[in-house]
């Protein structure tokens, strides 16, 4: 190893008895009132992982219910109410927020090398509208619930006797509002708080997905919002918009409810893709492979996310011209979803690769979404689709995406910066553990659903025929099996507080900014204005036996200025 | 937008070592620069791209609505021709010219705060202030005008009031009232609609709210015999009037409802903006408040543009 007298702001910064934002201030108002973008994520997270908990629950509730054909402990009714929990609960509290709220609000500004994002105050806004909109839903349970499904399709919506519809219908309506102030402040952070030398290329990838996911936030909710608002004067007022008994038009309200929803689907999976960009590269220690590529097929899902939302309504009486471009757009989806798995693919090709926890996931996340990914081609396909529409393949596919994608990504991503936010180590066995007992169990459960499915298996449906009875006692085992890996991630993170040893600044040898502040990060990220050089060079990152870290030495760091140079022709040499 | 950020960043001086340290030369000389920007500069570019995209929300936010409209319309042109007389065009001239010139105080609002001009600033938002709420007096005399009519929306469209007091029952329970008998017509089809499924799927069935007695009395009388002589509603007593007619005036009230909603938003946030430029907060260093809401205001204007001529002036 060689010792280099060249300034190395990191060494400084790794001082873990310093002041760092976790001390800075005490007390419960430092926290609640706290404009501090590092404190709001923590608080996200604490908030996500909980409504995680609530929705996991009902998931293991409508499986236990699933067990066996007719009633196996509740009703139908509940069992409605089980599933349209579960589906609420875990896309509007939990993924859509989880990545870019949490970890993007931790991460995001510590990245571009900035002190907090554009709008401290605004964020802070976020963060108690997610809490409004969350009470709303609970509320909504307390008097009485409600069995739309997380679609609110009218002209159910509007009829059903359940007591908590317009209650949750207003609690998303907040909830909406959360996310599209979160999306806004990302866009105005990351165009206005570059430092000097922070290039739009020079960003890594995280950043670049959270940007795109950002436009689909400012520019699809307040769709959604409207289209609540016009549903709960409805069911309210009357005014028959949605009512065909009454000129209206119930397919207008799933055109409405689509064109946010669909795009919703890749405020999901969009910003799980900029963390295994990261994990992939920082794990294999070896350049990301097409970073512009990469880049520019976030931008490219941001954009077709809004044209696609036909395809979830093939079966609703649309036209066949219609159904015929929204099928050929829905293929299209695959273009820049696929650029990005081959450059995965490719980075981990001659990489060193180290086995991590974050990495893992990483693993399981290319496994996963391409299942997922190419499942998606069947369902986009019209003929195929007329049979497997509303049956437990669709399920299965999304679950894929969303959970066995999304998901993975931000429990691999809240690895990844775990020693970063908390600034100590878990243990890395037992958290690998539970990373493999999590796909087996989300295997177990959802790839059998592709077979009951294809079978003819309908979803949300309570009762089922014998035959379909092996499949369903298999996925409800899964399900028992994830939530053991889950239980024992938790238990790991819980432990890590307790007696996990110290964490180095920079325990994965990342190279982006954020590896070079403490962990955890002072109060204003950075003691120094860190240099910023290409973030995916792991040429100048050595590991430092002393601080147990690794040390970015950009004394060693020979190609820095031609860095998105060379970038751009290893995505030249892909295309 | 890179470009421009470069640029700002091209016109901080000292930027580099400096930027740790919690108050630069700039945060000493600005009191209302944040921590986290360099210059003022940056501050207020970040702010106005934040109002900018919040427009573009707004803009989606209205969008499903003209969507709406777009549907509805196609869908029954004839509706629109015909219930479009019944819209006071004098009335909606006047408070389209109203919130005009209301957006030109507005803006010499902005001239004025940028040039330090305190009094004339105070006094072009009054004005605007004062524009708002005239354009909310008139549209109240619209709405109350045509909710006496029961130009309203749902099935009360087509329930007549027997007499003064059995309307103003109903008027009183205004948001209540129609849910009610909606129920209770709900299997009833609407004047000259095909019974299109009412069978099948039934229309709301007012969810935790009961059925006053009331309320079912009036919706006897719709079900009862219609005499078109009796009735002071003249879309009541028109045979031309095209079968869904109400979906004209629910699609009126749910737009003009949201635009007056942002009208009054409108008028919390300049009566915001008068205290601070009151207490003297805005010069030529620092208007950005002034700035933003003007923007603001400039768009709840021209969604007004587009919905009086869409509602209007369509016949």
């Amino acid at each position: 190893m060689t010792t280099i007298e060249a300034p190395r702001h990191d060494i400084l910064d790794t001082t873990a008895t310093g002041d760092n934002y976790l001390t800075h201030s005490r007390g419960f108002l430092s926290w609640a009132l706290t404009l501090d973008h590092k404190r709001i994520g923590v608080m996200y997270l604490v908030a996500v992982l909980g409504s995680f908990l609530l929705g996991g629950v009902f998931a293991l509730l409508l499986r236990t219910e699933l067990l066996t054909p007719g009633r196996t402990f509740v009703d139908a009714d509940t069992y409605n109410q089980f599933f349209t929990l579960h589906g609420a609960i875990m896309v509007f509290l939990v993924i859509i927020p989880s990545i870019p709220a949490a970890l993007g609000n931790f991460v995001l500004p510590i990245m571009l090398g900035a002190k907090d994002v554009a709008f401290p105050r605004l964020n802070l806004a976020s963060f108690y509208l997610w809490i409004g909109g969350a009470l709303f839903t609970l509320y909504s349970l307390a008097v009485g619930g409600f069995d739309t499904g997380w679609t609110f399709y009218t002209p159910y919506s509007t009829t059903t006797t359940t007591g908590g519809v317009i209650p949750v219908l207003m609690g998303v309506f907040i909830l909406g509002f959360s996310s599209i102030f979160t999306g806004l402040n990302f866009i105005v952070t990351i165009h206005k708080l570059r430092p000097p030398g922070m290039t739009w290329f020079r960003m890594p990838l995280f950043l670049w997905a959270l940007y795109s996911t950002a436009l689909i936030q400012v520019l699809a909710t307040p769709v959604l919002a409207i289209t609540l608002c016009l549903l709960i004067v409805e069911r309210t007022l009357n005014i028959g918009i949605f009512n065909p008994t009454m000129g209206g038009d119930p397919v207008l309200y799933q055109h409405f409810f689509w064109f946010y929803s669909h795009p919703a689907v890749y405020i999901m999976i969009v910003p799980g893709m900029g963390i295994i960009s990261e994990i992939i590269a920082v794990h294999a220690h070896r350049h990301i492979f097409g970073y512009r590529f990469i880049a520019y097929s976030s931008v490219a899902i941001a954009m077709f996310s809004f044209i696609v939302w036909g395809h979830h309504m093939f079966t609703s009486g649309q036209s066949g011209l219609m159904n015929t471009i929204f099928s050929l757009i829905s293929f299209s989806v695959a273009i820049p979803s696929a650029v990005k798995t081959f450059n995965w693919v490719v980075t981990l090709y001659k990489g060193t690769i180290s086995l991590t926890a974050p990495m893992m996931y990483g693993l399981a996340f290319l496994f996963l979404f391409t299942i997922g990914g190419l499942t998606g081609l069947h369902c986009a396909t019209l003929a195929t689709d007329v049979h497997l529409h509303d049956t437990y393949f669709v399920v299965a596919h999304f679950h894929y995406v969303m959970m066995g994608s999304a998901l993975i990504a931000m429990i691999g991503g809240l690895h990844h910066w775990w020693p970063k936010m908390t600034g100590r180590m878990y243990h890395e066995g037992t958290a690998i553990a539970a990373c493999v007992l999590v796909f087996i169990g989300f295997n177990l459960t959802f790839f059998t659903q592709f077979m009951l499915g294809s079978q003819g298996m309908p979803r949300r449906y309570y009762d089922y025929q014998p035959e379909f009875q092996t499949y369903h006692v298999i996925s409800t085992i899964g399900a028992y099996v994830m939530a053991v890996g889950f239980v024992t991630t938790a238990v790991c993170l819980i432990q890590s507080l307790i007696s996990g040893k110290r964490a180095p600044a920079n325990p994965w040898g990342g190279a982006s900014l954020e590896w070079q502040c403490a962990s955890p990060p002072r109060h204003d990220n950075f003691e120094h204005q860190p240099t910023v050089g290409d973030c995916y060079n792991f040429a100048p990152v050595v590991w430092d036996e002393k601080l147990q870290g690794y040390v970015v030495d950009r004394a060693l760091d020979t190609d820095m200025p031609h860095a998105s140079h060379g970038s751009h022709s290893h995505g030249g040499g892909h295309s | 937008m890179s470009h421009a950020s470069s640029a700002v960043e091209g016109q901080r001086p000292g930027h580099g070592d400096a930027h740790g340290h919690a108050h630069s030369a700039e945060h000493a000389k600005y009191s209302f620069l944040a921590h986290h920007f360099e210059t003022p500069a940056q501050q207020f570019d970040s702010a106005k791209l934040g109002m900018w995209l919040f427009l573009a929300t707004e803009v989606l936010f209205f969008g499903a609505l003209f969507v709406g409209y777009a549907v509805l319309r196609s869908r029954f042109p004839e509706v629109f021709s015909y219930a479009s007389h019944y819209l006071d065009t004098v009335m909606g001239g006047i408070n389209t010219g109203v919130l005009i010139l209301s957006s030109l105080t507005m803006a010499l609002g902005v001239y004025f705060a940028q040039r330090g001009k305190k009094l004339a600033l105070i006094i072009c938002l009054w004005l605007t202030m004062a524009g708002a709420a005239g354009f909310l007096v008139i549209k109240y005399f619209e709405y109350s005008h045509k909710i006496h009519a029961h130009l309203v929306w749902g099935p009360t469209f087509y329930i007549p009031p027997h007499d003064e007091a059995n309307a103003a029952a109903n008027l009183g329970q205004a948001p209540v009232a129609p849910t009610t008998a909606a129920a209770a017509v709900a299997v009833v089809p609407i004047a000259g609609t095909p019974a299109v499924d009412a069978s099948v799927i039934r229309p709301a069935n007012a969810g935790p709210a009961g059925i006053s007695p009331s309320a079912a009395d009036h919706s006897l009388a719709a079900t009862g015999d219609i005499i078109p002589h009796e009735m002071p509603e003249a879309h009541l007593a028109d045979p031309a009037m095209p079968p869904n007619t109400h979906l004209f005036f629910a699609i009126y009230y749910a737009m003009t409802g949201l635009h007056g909603i942002h009208v009054v938003i409108g008028m919390v946030v300049i009566g915001m903006l008068i205290y601070r430029a009151t207490r003297g907060d805005f010069g030529p260093n620092y208007y950005t408040p002034v700035d933003l809401v003007g923007l603001y205001w400039h768009i709840v204007d021209l969604v007004w543009i587009f919905l009086f001529p869409l509602f209007y002036l369509i016949h």
